[in-house]
């Protein structure tokens, strides 16, 4: 084994999640090197061309308000943008764009060129290495050995990848890559309790075979709204997209077919996510519906390539030809890469503490499909916070932990690692009990601070940040204070089927009126002053909202007790009393931080909770005893 | 400092005295809501540590008990926080109003040793205690999990699992169309979502209403007989208990102190009380038993108030009759074997059910228990609406009921979906704290079971 080079921070895979823990703990000012299987993969989109979506739209604001990438990297290469849920309210507001899927690797393989303190290589990492319970470093397949404090695992479905067509197999990865076929075992050897999951995706075709005029166009936004806090200046939208259906004739071909799907016939143990069913899923498990939507997707604009969103499929390649052209609008369709399934290792991510940091191995950190997820922008969220402590733990420092009270993507972690999960976890708006409050539009207010003290949120985002709190803040007081007479507010009241005012009120008050916007407000009191359109939109959402809002505030506020009672990491819960035994075992093995954290693990009753407050204060006050008794006897 | 707790701090059921204890940073803005001291001016917020008050505890503006205030100041009370014990009458329907009382004015039911175990975080007991303290929290919520268990084969667990089955169908529908908005899930209109919240929220309401009968039906009542003297109040008794229970003489004032007696009507457990005369009298003892009779009049879960119909009703009687409004009382026309003299519209304004009878035929035994279970509210209720067994299925049954009143009034007010969402996910929790179950991740299944979504 030749020593080849010393790291602070060596992450293994560049996709989503790798880019972010290896950008953070480079920018943190960690020695960071960035190992890939090929160069040529970095940022690959291997699935859906397009970034965004109900709440993952809200995981990219967040990882842009801590200071990531993801969102000013897709800002730069999107070829449609579109706000989603628009007549389902403000928090559910999610953004959605498609993406460059080439312009996107190129744009993120130049920044990780660019950043100071990473190196980016190609290599295969075949194992971790350790010394007394601490990482030291990882080899690879050309028996090269590079030293690091803290490694971050983000290997994504390459790691032991399996794909699977038909009756058709091999060890894999996506698009002609190969799989990290020896990591697992080394990982296995560390006491890593690992598992198989699986996803999927469809075919993609090209442009030319497809009859557009017999699909439905879907045009991009008019005014489009950026990920990125800092992106500013005109967006403008580059291509449509089309949406075409399945009809009985393509379900008969599944079902005549099933037998020659590998999920169906047995040969794939991995455990799919639900959320992402495959055609012939839906079609056995959804046998009422006649028809099942697919989108069509460009995948650039350099490329004839279509992806087909809602395809997904393991049927062999001959079955994939004819059930795709049942299609109407796809009777001459031409495949460029069959749908496939993907069967991979990951860790089970109880075995992970909040900092996403294993328990079994001190600087070994995980994120993204290796953690259990699915999803690019799960998969980022989770790089960043991983990057960000593996930074940390190589200066002594402690670590980050995220709140599900705070950010989706505490509440993503805390799912993990204090649930578990059993297939694929997608990040969903209905996950957050707090989602009135964690908005896509506040993300900023919620996490810069955060960011900024972390070290990740530079002078120019930190500015920026200040000017528009400032500016909305404003803009709320000017409101709360203007008093608008009934003669300036009536006939836009009427207009708005509104009842008219008897005398003045607030133009805040005006504002909470669920039928009217800023600009009613405004064309009576006038616009604020540096307001922006997403400005406005964020005075809006944050007059209507205030009530719902102020009592989701109160509800984070009564877990505040529990979660600041620390449980020590050493906790011995076989001496726990009064807990039921199931209790205890899910307890000993989550090993939760805080009092708060154990309340939500499954299996643990509020009794239960109540049992072990009890016996930390217990311990606590046996602990502060010694202490005096010790400085006693000092003196 | 934590929320604010109420509970019965003694033991369930009949007793001279009930103690209810209220701890926590509120303890003291819930006991002024419920508490009024009798001394004009003062007030209970005001009061030090270790001081005792003396008032009363209205609703409605009607006085229902006498109560003495015990007021402790952080940290020198039991639990280590602010604490208020109210001290009321025994009997069930009394102490509970109070402590429902006490829960409208913000406080919550507390868990299962939750005083003790607060008493221990803050330090207030020792050490050495803590092994029993833990056992207790243990022991208590094995109770409660049989308790649990016990009501899960029961009507209300069937009765709660359909209204939740039936929001966890509606925040299911509500997740897909909210996070799968290109998929083709059906558009969930408001009128939909209003008619299933108002649907199940009928239901809860049901509940809610119920509790009241529900618990005269469980724990029985407390009965008092008032009269002037010599209507007839204890021939009465012994009509109802079968037995010459009182002593009956023509003289007026035989009864001087309240006797009492425990006996089943209607289905019903009640415990009477057949009081002294009320008139005014120079006897001492009399006038003791008349002030003890006014006490059990504003106590009582159920009042028989006794009229002679062979005599003009008197001032005494419309003092009474009066005093009987907003209560669960029935008046009875006594003595209809005579002349009847009595003009019986002058109680009509005051009494919900009047009846006249000849105590002394038991041949009318029928006829005051179908009133007696008129009055009550049990002559026609529905057996299922009378699940609710305690205060605290009853405090999780209303924040669940207010929850989805929050809910309807979002999608009425014209708010968006998602706030709709969030009220429709606390009813549920509230429902699931019901009936002591954690929180699962039903919502997310039923997407993925009911709704073809995904890439």
């Amino acid at each position: 084994m030749n020593r080849l080079g010393n790291y602070d921070v060596i992450v293994v895979g560049a996709g989503h999640a790798g880019i972010e823990a290896a950008v953070a703990a480079a920018k943190l000012g960690a020695r960071t090197a960035l190992f890939t299987l090929t160069l040529d993969g970095v940022a690959n989109l291997p699935c859906n061309p397009s970034i965004g979506g109900t709440a993952k739209g809200h995981l990219v604001r967040e990882i842009d308000a801590l200071g990531g990438v993801m969102g000013i990297a897709a800002d730069a290469t999107f070829l449609q943008s579109r706000m989603l849920n628009m007549g389902k309210g403000p928090a559910v507001h999610s953004l959605r764009v498609q993406t460059d899927r080439k312009k996107y690797h190129i744009y993120m393989k130049h920044l990780l060129e660019c950043t100071k303190n990473l190196e980016l290589k190609q290599a295969q990492i075949t194992a971790v290495c350790t010394r007394q319970g601490h990482v030291t470093g990882v080899e690879t397949q050309l028996h090269a050995f590079y030293g690091a404090k803290a490694v971050v695992l983000c290997t994504g479905t390459y790691l032991g990848g399996r794909i699977f067509v038909g009756d058709a197999s091999y060890d894999g990865g996506p698009d002609g890559v190969h799989a990290a076929t020896q990591l697992t075992q080394s990982l296995r050897k560390l006491g890593l309790p690992l598992r198989r999951f699986k996803t999927g995706t469809p075919a993609r075709v090209h442009r030319r075979s497809i009859d557009f005029s017999r699909l439905v166009c879907q045009k991009g936004d008019d005014s489009i709204q950026p990920f990125s806090f800092l992106t500013k200046g005109e967006m403008k939208n580059r291509v449509d997209c089309y949406i075409a259906f399945t009809n009985e004739a393509t379900h008969d071909v599944i079902r005549a077919n099933l037998h020659r799907s590998p999920l169906y016939g047995g040969a794939i143990e991995g455990i799919g996510p639900r959320y992402c069913p495959s055609i012939e899923d839906k079609v056995v498990r959804f046998a009422e519906k006649t028809r099942h939507q697919i989108f069509v997707e460009p995948c650039g604009e350099d490329t004839e390539e279509m992806y087909l969103q809602g395809m997904s499929s393991s049927l062999p390649e001959d079955v994939q030809n004819a059930m795709y052209r049942t299609i109407d609008g796809f009777e001459h369709l031409e495949i460029m890469r069959p749908a496939y399934a993907i069967e991979y290792d990951c860790i089970d991510p109880t075995a992970l503490c909040p900092t996403l940091e294993t328990k079994a191995v001190k600087g070994l950190f995980g994120a993204g499909q290796f953690n259990g997820t699915s999803g690019y922008e799960e998969a980022a969220a989770q790089g960043l916070l991983a990057g960000i402590n593996a930074a940390r733990a190589v200066r002594g420092q402690q670590g980050v932990v995220l709140a599900r009270q705070e950010s989706y993507i505490g509440t993503l972690v805390d799912d993990l690692v204090t649930k578990g999960v059993m297939d694929p976890y997608r990040m969903m708006t209905s996950r957050s009990e707090y989602r009135l409050y964690l908005r896509q539009d506040n993300a900023d207010e919620r996490l810069t601070p955060l960011g900024r003290a972390i070290g990740l949120v530079d002078d120019a985002r930190w500015a920026d940040f200040c000017a528009r709190k400032a500016a909305k803040q404003a803009e709320l007081t000017r409101l709360e204070q203007t008093v608008v007479r009934p003669v300036q507010a009536n006939e836009v009241l009427a207009k708005r089927g509104e009842p008219p005012l008897q005398s003045g009120a607030s133009a805040a008050d005006l504002l909470r009126r669920p039928a009217l916007h800023y600009g009613d407000v405004a064309s009576m009191v006038g616009d604020g002053e540096a307001m922006t359109p997403f400005l406005r939109y964020c005075v809006e959402v944050e007059l209507k909202y205030a009530g719902y809002v102020r009592r989701q505030k109160s509800q984070i506020e009564r877990t505040r007790r529990y979660e600041n009672m620390p449980i020590p990491e050493e906790f011995d819960y076989s001496l726990l009393t009064g807990v039921s035994l199931e209790a205890r075992e899910k307890l000993a093995k989550i090993r939760p931080r805080n009092v708060g954290q154990a309340s939500r693990i499954p299996g643990v009753s509020p009794a239960d909770t109540a049992c072990l407050a009890v016996a930390l204060a217990k311990q606590q006050g046996a602990a502060a005893r010694r202490q005096a008794q010790h400085n006693k006897e000092e003196i | 400092m934590e929320h604010t707790i109420a509970a019965l701090a003694t033991p369930p059921g009949e007793g001279g005295l009930a103690v209810i204890r209220i701890s926590g940073e509120d303890a003291y803005r819930v006991a002024a809501t419920v508490f009024r001291p009798r001394t004009r001016g003062r007030s209970v917020e005001q009061a030090k540590g270790y001081t005792a008050m003396l008032g009363f505890f209205e609703e409605n503006g009607v006085v229902r008990d006498e109560v003495v205030a015990l007021c402790f100041r952080a940290p020198k009370s039991y639990t280590g926080e602010d604490v208020v014990e109210l001290s009321c009458h025994g009997g069930s329907a009394v102490c509970s109003a109070l402590l429902r009382a006490c829960y409208a004015a913000g406080a919550q039911p507390a868990g299962p040793g939750e005083f003790t175990k607060r008493a221990f975080l803050n330090g207030r007991i020792s050490l050495t205690q803590a092994e029993a303290v833990m056992d207790l929290i243990g022991a208590t919520s094995r109770q409660g999990a049989a308790a649990a268990a016990a009501a899960m084969e029961g009507a209300l667990y069937r009765k709660i699992t359909a209204v939740r089955q039936a929001l966890v169908a509606l925040a299911g529908h509500l997740a897909a169309f909210i996070d799968y908005p290109e998929e083709d899930v059906e558009e969930l209109s408001t009128e939909a979502m209003g008619r299933t919240l108002r649907e199940q929220k009928a239901v809860l309401d049901e509940l809610v209403r119920g509790y009241d009968t529900g618990a005269v039906l469980r724990r029985g009542v407390q009965a008092a007989i008032v009269g002037s003297p010599n209507v007839g109040k204890s021939t009465l008794l012994n009509l109802l208990s079968g037995f010459e229970r009182a002593i009956v003489t023509p003289i007026a004032g035989t009864t001087r102190d309240v006797v009492e007696q425990e006996l089943s009507l209607g289905g019903v457990r009640i415990h009477l009380a057949d009081t002294a005369g009320i008139r005014a009298t120079q006897d001492i003892v009399e006038a003791e038993g008349i002030r003890r009779s006014y006490a059990k009049l504003q106590q009582a879960g159920l009042v028989l108030a006794v009229f002679d119909a062979s005599k003009p009703l008197e001032e005494g009687d419309i003092e009474l009759a009066k005093a009987c409004i907003g209560r669960p009382a029935l008046a009875i026309l006594n003595k209809t074997d005579l002349e009847k003299q009595a003009r019986e519209e002058q109680l009509t304004p005051y009494f919900s059910k009047i009846i006249s009878i000849s105590a002394k035929d038991s041949a009318f035994l029928p006829a005051v228990e179908q009133a007696v279970a008129d009055v009550l509210g049990v002559a026609h209720a529905d057996p299922d609406a009378l699940l609710l067994a305690n205060e605290r299925q009853l405090a999780a049954a209303k924040a669940a009921q207010a929850a989805l009143k929050d809910a309807l009034a979002a999608v009425e007010g014209g708010y968006t979906l998602d706030a709709a969402g969030v009220c429709v996910d606390d009813a549920l929790n509230a429902l699931y704290a019901l009936t002591g179950e954690n929180a699962s991740e039903d919502v997310i299944e039923e997407v993925f079971s009911k709704f073809c979504v995904g890439k």
